[in-house]
């Protein structure tokens, strides 16, 4: 059996997977960028906030994704077999890019043209809001990107505690010592990852441009 | 000369951090309409001191007061309001065009769109920039010279009784710089504001200034009228002095 006559045997099967892998790494991101956008916001003004929270960001990015997948499983509520698990472990991923380049992004922001802000009187709300936003949208997205990417491949391993999505296929294809099937998964996952890592980096440099 | 010709009153400030004090004692009094021009090497204090009148910064003893009223009793986004600031290379907003930045405080203080909108045209003409080829720019097109023009009319933009300068020529060049010296000498006639303009250019401070403030190691050192302050016998005001000499003789 080719690659290509499983691809063309087995098409809806590939399709609804990656509808389904999209669907994990969508819930992920919203999560992820939920969470890292406000406290890389609050971490601007807290400089005691900032050491652990970027360090506990680190330290979750070192751990290897199949052994979080599996210290999840016992914990209660967020934990167990199946999607809900593997989004939970794909946002603790997700989290310190975006958290990272959310605070790096706002606190880059030229200090002459914030002392300019706060000297003509604006409030800490607006300043945050009409200027230092603004002018980090770029590094943030940047973030964004690397997360998307990132959260793209590593969604494939969730499927080895049940949460389907295009990782089924390689998982699959491993037991079943079959190339045709392992890039079932494999090819299609790329392709997303440079998909995202190309629509977001158009609209990266759009922003820029604007 | 009445209390209420006072715009700016220091009172005994001293300003510290971490127990080092950039401004030591000082007590200087500004009145309506003047450009007082405040003098000294670099780290003197005189940014500082310009930072404790729209409360940047927080005397650590003695008060700043700003008509009548130390600026720790004022609401500090009021009394920012109340002046312009403008700094070196302008600290003009990248993503606003000339015309947002000119406009913001306005815009804050809720003018309506037409009015903002006329207002931004008069304060371009004002600086010598003409709104139908200026407005619609962003900061990075324009020369530094033009940057700095559109800082000016920013800062005049809510008609602020006071303008605070902080070395706003600092990073011209010098043909640009002393065109915008001549200019901004006839603008501050005209429009008799208050005025507080940090410098160590002692040739600029004399060109602009109808008062020089000198400043040394966080203290005041001399204060006195623009054309009596070269006579003043004070080692640092000679130093300035030989400089100014110096450099004419080098041109």
């Amino acid at each position: 059996m080719t690659p290509w006559t499983f691809f063309v045997e087995h098409h809806g099967e590939i399709i609804s997977a990656t509808l389904e892998h999209l669907a994990i790494v969508a819930m992920a991101m919203f999560f992820a960028i939920l969470i890292g956008l406000p406290l890389g916001m609050a971490l601007v003004e807290r400089r005691a906030l900032r050491g652990a929270a970027l360090g506990v960001a680190n330290i979750l990015q070192t751990v290897p994704s199949l052994a979080l997948f599996g210290f999840l499983i016992p914990i209660p509520f967020i934990g167990g077999i199946g999607r809900r698990t593997a989004v939970v472990a794909l946002v603790l991923y997700a989290l310190l890019p975006i958290l990272r380049n959310t605070y790096v992004g706002l606190a880059s922001v030229d200090p002459a043209v914030l002392e300019a802000a706060e000297a003509m009187g604006m409030t800490r709300q607006q300043i945050l809001w009409r200027v230092r936003m603004p002018l980090s949208l770029g590094v943030i997205l940047a973030g964004i990107r690397t997360a998307t990417v990132i959260t793209i491949g590593v969604a494939t391993i969730a499927a080895a505690i049940g949460a389907g999505g295009l990782g089924s296929f390689i998982f699959r294809g491993v037991a079943m010592v079959s190339n045709a099937v392992i890039l079932a998964g494999a090819v299609p996952a790329a392709l997303l990852a440079v998909a995202a890592d190309l629509a977001l980096g158009w609209a990266e440099r759009r922003l820029k441009a604007a | 000369m009445s209390s209420a010709d006072k715009a700016i009153v220091f009172k005994d400030v001293t300003w510290q951090v971490n127990g080092r004090a950039i401004v030591a004692g000082v007590s200087l009094e500004i009145s309506t309409g003047e450009t007082i021009v405040l003098l000294g090497r670099s780290g003197a204090g005189k940014t500082t001191l310009l930072r404790l009148i729209n409360r940047l910064l927080v005397p650590s003893a003695g008060e700043v007061r700003v008509r009548e009223r130390a600026t720790t009793a004022w609401d500090p986004i009021r009394l920012r309001r109340e002046m312009g600031y403008v700094i070196q290379e302008g600290g003009l907003f990248p993503h606003y065009t000339v015309a947002e930045n000119i406009g913001l405080v306005p815009a804050l203080e809720g003018w309506d769109g037409p009015r903002v909108k006329s207002r931004v045209e008069e304060m371009l003409r004002l600086v010598g920039l003409d709104p139908a080829e200026f407005a619609a720019r962003r900061p990075r097109e324009l020369s530094g010279g033009q940057r700095q023009r559109v800082g000016v009319a920013r800062a005049l933009a809510a008609d602020p009784a006071i303008l605070l300068m902080d070395e706003p020529f600092g990073a011209l060049d010098p043909v640009t710089r002393a065109e915008l010296q001549r200019e901004f000498r006839a603008l501050a006639r005209r429009l008799g504001k208050t005025i507080v303009f940090v410098t160590h250019d002692v040739r600029e401070g004399l060109l602009l200034g109808t008062r020089i403030a000198l400043m040394a190691a966080g203290r005041l050192v001399a204060v006195a009228p623009a054309q009596e302050f070269l006579k003043i016998a004070h080692p640092e005001v000679q130093a300035f002095a030989a400089a100014l000499n110096a450099s004419s003789g080098a041109a």
